[in-house]
């Protein structure tokens, strides 16, 4: 589904992502772990258009996307969260979500201004998908609120609603769990799940809960330093050498 | 009653400049208050419109005139059509230059585009006649309303004298009409566009422009089309200024009152709300006729009055601000109405 061979994107000096070569197959959740600075927001700021790589080549679905910008892939069916969540804060919850869709018919000028029926005819099914999406997140009574309003961990699950929007075929979750209350973790695995095996949605996510990465994703991939350093499953990952060393001194402890 | 005539007539020539700072705030509306677009050059659309205006449906240069072109008589809707056609192709070809650059280019190029249009409607005088301005500009129906009232009141010699006076002054009533439909229409059709998935597009661009590009929406694309749009209406607002007072010159067009104005009119109505936009126009304008009833009474040079009239604006911006942080009216919770109901 995506394949990443030779990337590397260099800030100054600093080599964030260095000669990365890894594939994400259809209908997994894989994931992508390592210590705090290896690269793997870049990675996918690399992957999603918001950087140009340095070198290398990105294919999705059979196709050479490296480079293209951020809304063309979109609609190619490649989405992503943000680590830091961006929300629309002058927009309600309900808004924020109702916006993602693509290819709108309420998008193009003319089209309130001349068809108004057909426009409001869309805006009720998009008002019904957002507030099923909410209801699985479990933001629904929040659906009128300013989005800046609303606390971290809630603003995460923010993005994860918009993901389930979106309905891409490839999404790319940066630190899903982040913030969100431990006892919500859970319900959060169930959800990234369902979205995977309900809805044919491949997964492709940072985490830095081992307990999440362990039950949720397979294959694991493994960062340090910009390179990719192991990949296989959970079990495998955990007990590798290797992985334990780049970790140690780090804050995280492979258990 | 010569006094209340007076007073009258006063308001009357206020309302019709108050509404067509209206229709800039409304532009302007669409641009800063949806988009975020910072257009500081405001004055440029407008005068564009005036100037397209005057030369589509004004007459051809006479004797004494240093102009060579335009003038061609046209009715005034299609003076009218061609000052927000001609202000959206300033605005096409600035908006692609530079809206995919950082923002602040926008700015700088807005600015930019004001001040060589007025340093073109000054010393290009083959098309603009220069420093000595544009005259004769056609008012519409001014002819048929006139002689109409010259009949009435030769019929009716025993009228008293205030009602000759107000009747005499019956087409800026037929204006102000006029103006008002032309506000109405605007903000509806406003109102309509914005208030939709498209206006939402536009609020999620203003709000976090990296965000929106994830969202899938062609930033660039949206950003020229809420540009061009706003700067349409800007040159509309300049004809319906030019067919009111009937000459152009280049002192309306100093970024004073095409431009700083408009801003403070659309954050103390409201930025991002379109009745905010047009209570600010009226609101800021009776302020600032106000200022200048309260600077004539001190013992000061014109400039300097001036300057203390800005003043008094900004501080009374400020005030407004302090107590109402989002303008008199500020933005309504839900983009779109298209959902409800
Ligand atoms: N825009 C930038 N400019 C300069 N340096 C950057 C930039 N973005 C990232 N870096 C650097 O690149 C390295 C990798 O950062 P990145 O955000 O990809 O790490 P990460 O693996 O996502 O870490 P974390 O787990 O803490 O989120 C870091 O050293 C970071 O300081
Ligand atoms: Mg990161």
């Amino acid at each position: 589904m995506l394949a990443i061979e030779g990337v590397s994107k260099r800030f100054g000096g600093l080599w964030a992502v260095r000669d990365c070569s890894l594939t994400v197959e259809q209908g997994t959740i894989t994931g992508l772990i390592g210590p705090n600075g290896a690269g793997k927001t870049t990675l996918f700021h690399i992957i999603t258009g918001f950087y140009r790589p340095d070198r290398g080549r990105i294919t999705f679905r059979g196709e050479d996307v490296t480079g293209q910008s951020p809304f063309r892939l979109f609609h190619k069916g490649l989405y992503r969260t943000f680590q830091i969540p961006r929300a629309f804060p002058e927009m309600t919850v309900l808004e924020n979500l109702m916006l993602v869709p693509g290819n709108q018919c309420g998008e193009l000028l003319w089209n309130p201004i001349f068809c108004p029926r057909r426009v409001r005819k869309e805006e009720r099914l998009l008002l019904r998908r957002a507030q099923e999406v909410l209801e699985f997140v479990g933001l629904a009574p929040l659906a009128g609120a300013l989005a800046g309003t609303l606390s971290g961990g809630q603003k995460k699950l923010l993005e994860l609603a918009r993901a389930l929007m979106a309905q891409p075929k490839l999404v790319l979750l940066d630190e899903p769990g982040a913030g969100v209350n431990p006892t919500l973790m859970n319900k959060l695995a169930a959800r990234i799940r369902q979205l995977a095996q309900g809805f044919g949605v491949t997964v492709f996510l940072i985490e830095h809960d081992m307990d999440l990465v362990m039950n949720l994703c397979d294959p694991v991939i493994v960062m340090s330093e910009g390179r990719v350093l192991t990949q296989g499953a959970p079990a495998q990952v955990r007990t590798d050498p290797r992985v334990i060393e780049a970790y140690l001194g780090g804050q995280y402890a492979v258990a | 009653m010569d006094v209340l005539v007076g007073i009258l007539n006063y308001l009357l020539f206020f309302s019709i400049t108050a509404g067509v700072y209206a229709v800039l705030a409304l532009g302007l509306n669409v641009q800063w208050g949806y988009t975020g677009l910072f257009n500081i050059g405001v004055a440029g659309f407008y005068a564009v419109g005036a100037y397209t205006s005057a030369l589509v449906s004004g007459p051809p240069p006479g004797a004494l005139d240093w102009r060579v072109f335009g003038g061609w008589g046209l009715p005034f809707p299609m003076g009218f059509a061609a000052a927000g056609v001609v202000a959206a192709l300033v605005a096409l070809l600035i908006g692609w230059i530079t809206i995919r650059l950082k923002e602040d280019y926008l700015a700088i190029a807005t600015i930019g585009i004001a001040e060589v249009l007025r340093l073109i409607i000054k010393n290009e005088a083959w098309l603009t006649n220069g420093v000595w301005g544009l005259k004769n500009i056609p008012s519409p129906w001014f002819q048929p309303v006139q002689s109409g009232v010259t009949a009435f009141l030769a019929a009716r010699p025993q009228l008293p004298g205030w009602l000759v006076s107000l009747l005499k002054g019956a087409y800026s009533w037929v204006y102000l009409g006029l103006l008002a439909a032309v506000i109405l229409a605007l903000y509806f059709l406003v109102e309509r566009a914005l208030r939709s998935p498209w206006g939402r597009v536009l609020r999620a661009i203003r709000e976090d422009e990296v965000a929106a590009a994830a969202q899938g929406k062609n930033v660039a694309a949206f950003k020229l089309q809420a540009f061009v749009l706003g700067s349409a209406i800007m040159g509309l607002a300049g004809s319906l200024y030019a067919h009111y007072a009937r000459y152009l010159s280049v002192e309306k067009f100093e970024p004073l009152y095409g431009t700083f104005i408009v801003w403070v009119m659309l954050v103390a109505g409201g930025a991002g709300n379109n009745k905010g936009a047009i209570l600010g126009a009226f609101l800021i304008w009776g302020l600032w006729a106000g200022t200048d009833f309260l600077t004539g009474y001190l013992p000061l040079s014109d400039v300097r009055a001036s300057a203390l009239r800005v003043v008094l604006i900004g501080v009374l911006l400020v005030g407004i601000l302090l107590v109402r942080p989002r303008g008199i009216l500020g933005e309504e919770k839900f983009v779109s109405r298209l959902f409800k109901g």
